[in-house]
């Protein structure tokens, strides 16, 4: 029985803004509000929503048997949420369905997982939450960037937990195998991989509506029929796409709604399933391993990363901007930490493309700049701006290791301070458990009173305290809280500790 | 396949882009191989390069005859043709011209230049083609530029040749739109003669098309092309500079925009100071150009070299950051492509002809300072900007070569040749 895997890709970037090197220092806003409403809004509404439509109508149909999957970007998220909140509420109606899964990916569609492993690990984490958070999922299995891979994401992917990740079934790296098999990562072999029919994809999603091409008009009934006549032991065609093939890239008149809805009914014919990503990586078996050394991904006919990270000027806007990495990581501000994910999206370097092959013209279609010069120039000009605004958090003379020790010693002051108090109680308890309960109040009385003008110096000793405490992961916190319920035991606890404090640190 | 061409200007001794243009297409064209030139200018020096085509001086053609013996040809003229070639030549005197100007050989003066009495030079230079289309046997004419069309129509009138027209400009382009009547009335003429025409831009084509009314099957671009550079210019010293050196080269005139050029130096110059502008050249509005720079308070960051000529020009682009044509009307602009062969990050105006062929430089429209001053600025600051296009303008500007105009040219005269 082969089984039809379909997953759905929705990205948008933050688009910036016209920002001319006088602004650099005077203006910290770097978006483009209205292009990136208007975008969304009109994709939404032509392609998103009646996609969601057609979607729903036909799990509702075909009884919960027919299933997708979407990895949808962090920055989509927020920018659906802010400008077409119907569609949020959309996707979860197709969530509460249980046929939708939603894959993992970068927060910011970022191209860190080439460049900064410890950032996309926690962009991949803050992904995850935007998703639980919004659908109630945690997605096990991966998709990164324009499904950029190698054996070092794998790697990372797998030391992250996920069972799967999706990739493209790029042919210098397959060579004779078929994309039709669920395979497993030679660096990481727990993980298996999904690869991208690119054919059949692409047949859907560049190919449905061009008169010229041989197979045309397509249909469901001719198309079910390729995947049932491929050979018996494939048994897994992975489609994949962006969600825009659906009323933007093959409008509505071409019939693709129509097109889509009728497949499941061709697929029973034929006896083909469709599975959600997870469910393949737990029911199918791999059957090799795939070595993967230099990052692949599906955008041209390369498929290799160079539409984001093959020329000069992607070279140093790449670098320009990840050489923040560390320092930003050290950074609380969350405007900083906001702009800072924005301008990761990988889409501002492709704009910066210079490829003019018949690749170059896709660049330019979807670049809101004349040339990618254009491109270059107002990107840097924003990330000469973020930089002055990143320098201003900390001198910028100190070392990034200089800079951590300093933090480490600041975070270590806190965590001292609070095992010497955790200490001070223990012995103050131990002291209590000595003597008898008519001691007890003798011994407070007498220590407040020589100390009565200070008084109000505890109440800001008191406050970092707290804080540290919140900072503390849930774990650490309970013992804290313990040891705070067995304070209001003894009453007037506070007032104690911060005395002792004192004196300790003297 | 034989060719005569008229022109009026051939290297060493240029006055402007159309010696150039003449001189590399001829090139080009000879490479290509089967092509037999004969090229018509006024006045020769005798040390025009003569590999690839042979040069006839309408100042060395006799067009009344002398009695004059061959070695006193010789002594006179022998330096710039073959005394045989004279002799042939005197033998198609078609006309009594004895009324005429004539010097002891026969032959009209010529400057050679751009004199005040240009009408009657190109009226004498068309007299001379007709002895020159009587003597030379040829398959095709070419004329280039307005200047030799009549020398061309007469030349098609003697031989019933077909007649290509090389417009390397028109007076739309040299007068901003205030035509001169005599001009447009010749070049118009040459058009309307000419059984093809080529224009060495789809700007210039859409000129012919739309201003001088010629159908659009009959007008064709070819894009002009450059000379690869000799090693002793691509390896000139320049003396260490401490600052961005920001340059605009050419005629200081109005087509040229040098007023675009300011005002964008006055807005990089409100952010960063460590920059220079160079304007090099003349022009009648370079007085103008140094008074403004003063009100704008920028004079001390601009330099006015003057006219810069032969290896002040690639010494000037060697010391420079940023090459700027801001032309608010250029038929094609060859100097952008030199910039770029020394290695010159160039921003160029779209409404110049050679932006149709460039990818590699910014393009941006003449009257967008904004965008000139953040081009400038961005080459400048990123150093990403200025490797980028410093290598990969020189990999583009190193592919437009001569050879494949030439190859574009052969094949209109093949088509003309088997209509």
């Amino acid at each position: 029985m082969k089984s039809i895997c379909f997953y759905f890709q929705i990205h948008q970037p933050f688009r910036l803004k016209t920002y001319r090197f006088f602004d650099i220092g005077n203006d910290h806003y770097y978006y483009d509000d209205f292009a990136n409403d208007d975008i969304i809004t009109r994709i939404a509404q032509r392609s998103y929503m009646p996609a969601n439509q057609m979607l729903f109508d036909m799990i509702k149909e075909n009884g919960k048997k027919f299933k997708v999957a979407f990895s949808i970007s962090g920055t989509a998220l927020e920018q659906l949420e802010q400008y077409v909140p119907e569609f949020i509420d959309s996707m979860k109606e197709l969530a509460d369905t249980g046929c939708v899964e939603f894959l993992s990916e970068t927060y910011a569609h970022s191209l860190s997982s080439l460049v900064d492993p410890e950032e996309f690990i926690a962009q991949v984490k803050a992904h995850d939450n935007k998703i639980y958070q919004l659908f109630g999922q945690r997605p096990k299995v991966f998709r990164n960037t324009e499904l950029i891979y190698n054996d070092d994401i794998a790697s990372m992917v797998a030391s992250m937990g996920f069972k799967g990740a999706i990739t493209d079934g790029a042919k210098h790296i397959l060579g004779w195998k078929s994309p039709n098999y669920l395979y497993k990562a030679a660096s990481a072999p727990k993980l298996r991989l999904l690869l991208k029919n690119s054919k059949l994809s692409d047949d859907i999603a560049f190919r449905f509506s061009n008169p010229e091409w041989t197979a045309y008009p397509l249909t469901a009934d001719k198309y079910m029929d390729w995947i049932a006549s491929l050979p018996e032991e494939e048994m897994l065609v992975n489609l994949f796409m962006n969600y825009e093939t659906f009323g933007e890239l093959q409008p509505r008149e071409s019939g693709i709604f129509e097109f889509m809805k009728a497949l499941p009914r061709f697929a029973a014919q034929h006896n083909i399933e469709f599975m959600t990503p997870s469910e393949v990586v737990s029911k199918m078996k791999p059957v090799s391993e795939l070595t993967v050394m230099h990052p692949i991904s599906w955008a041209d006919e390369a498929r290799d990363t160079s539409a984001w990270m093959g020329n000069i000027l992607q070279d140093e806007a790449v670098n320009k901007l990840y050489c923040l990495g560390e320092r930003i990581r050290m950074i609380t501000d969350k405007r900083i930490r906001q702009d800072w994910n924005y301008l990761q999206a990988s889409d501002h370097f492709y704009y910066m493309s210079t490829k003019h092959s018949s690749d170059g013209s896709v660049h330019s279609h979807y670049s809101p700049y004349d040339s990618p010069y254009a491109a270059f120039t107002n990107y840097m000009n924003v990330l000469s701006d973020f930089l002055i605004r990143v320098r201003e958090q900390f001198p910028e003379e100190i070392e990034n290791e200089e800079l951590n020790a300093l933090l480490l010693t600041i975070r270590n002051q806190e965590q001292e301070i609070e095992e010497l108090n955790r200490e001070v109680e223990l012995l103050r308890k131990n002291i209590v458990m000595d003597k008898t309960g008519d001691f007890v109040p003798n011994v407070e009385e007498k220590e407040p009173e020589p100390e009565k003008e200070p008084a109000p110096e505890p109440k800001p000793k008191k406050a970092p305290a707290k804080k540290a405490e919140e900072k503390k992961s849930a774990a650490k916190k309970a013992p804290a809280k313990k040891a705070s319920a067995k304070k209001t035991e003894e009453k007037k606890p506070a007032v104690k500790n911060a005395k002792t404090k004192k004196t300790t640190k003297k | 396949m034989k060719a005569l061409m008229f022109g009026w200007e051939f290297p060493p001794h240029i006055l402007g882009g159309l010696g150039t243009a003449s001189f590399g297409l001829t090139k080009g064209m000879a490479q290509c191989g089967d092509m037999d030139i004969t090229f018509v200018i006024p006045k020769p020096w005798g040390d025009e390069p003569k590999d690839f085509a042979r040069i006839i001086g309408a100042n060395s053609t006799p067009i009344a005859w002398r009695d004059v013996n061959w070695d006193y040809v010789e002594a006179r003229i022998g330096k710039v043709l073959d005394p045989q070639t004279y002799f042939d030549l005197r033998d198609h005197i078609y006309s009594d011209f004895n009324y005429m100007n004539t010097n002891d050989l026969g032959c009209i003066e010529f400057s050679g230049r751009y004199p005040d009495n240009l009408l009657e030079e190109i009226n004498n230079y068309s007299i001379v083609a007709g002895v020159i289309a009587r003597t030379v046997d040829c398959d095709v004419i070419h004329s280039h530029d307005w200047l030799t069309y009549p020398a061309g129509i007469h030349a098609k009138q003697v031989t019933g040749k077909p007649l290509v027209i090389h417009v390397h400009a028109t007076d739309f382009d040299r007068s901003r739109g205030k035509v001169n009547p005599t001009v447009f009335s010749i070049e118009k003429d040459g058009m309307n003669n000419a059984d093809h025409i080529i224009t060495v831009s789809n700007l210039t084509r859409k000129t012919v098309i739309e201003k001088y009314g010629i159908s659009p099957d009959k007008v064709t671009t070819v894009h002009n092309a450059v000379e690869p550079l000799s090693k002793e210019l691509l390896d000139l010293e320049v003396p260490p500079k401490h600052e961005k050196v920001v340059t605009f080269l050419g005629r200081i005139t109005m087509q040229k925009g040098p007023e675009y050029f300011v005002d964008a130096a006055w807005q990089v110059l409100q952010k960063v100071r460590n920059v220079q502008f160079v304007m090099a050249g003349s022009g009648d509005m370079m007085e103008k150009m140094i008074r403004l720079a003063a009100r704008r308070h920028i004079a001390g960051r601009f330099h006015f070299t003057g006219f810069l000529k032969g290896k002040q020009v690639y010494e000037m682009l060697k010391a420079s950051d940023v090459y700027i044509m801001p032309s608010v009307s250029e038929p094609f602009g060859i100097s952008p492509l030199e910039a770029m062969q020394m290695g010159v990050p160039s921003i160029i105006s779209k409404q110049s002809g050679c932006a149709e062929i460039l990818n590699n430089v910014i393009k941006v429209d003449y009257w967008d300072t904004n965008a000139i001053a953040d081009a400038i600025y961005s080459i400048i600051k990123y150093p990403g900007m200025y490797k980028q296009l410093r290598e990969q303008g020189l990999e583009e500007v190193n592919q437009i070569t001569w050879d494949k105009a030439g190859a574009k040219v052969i094949d209109i005269y093949k088509r003309l040749i088997n209509r």
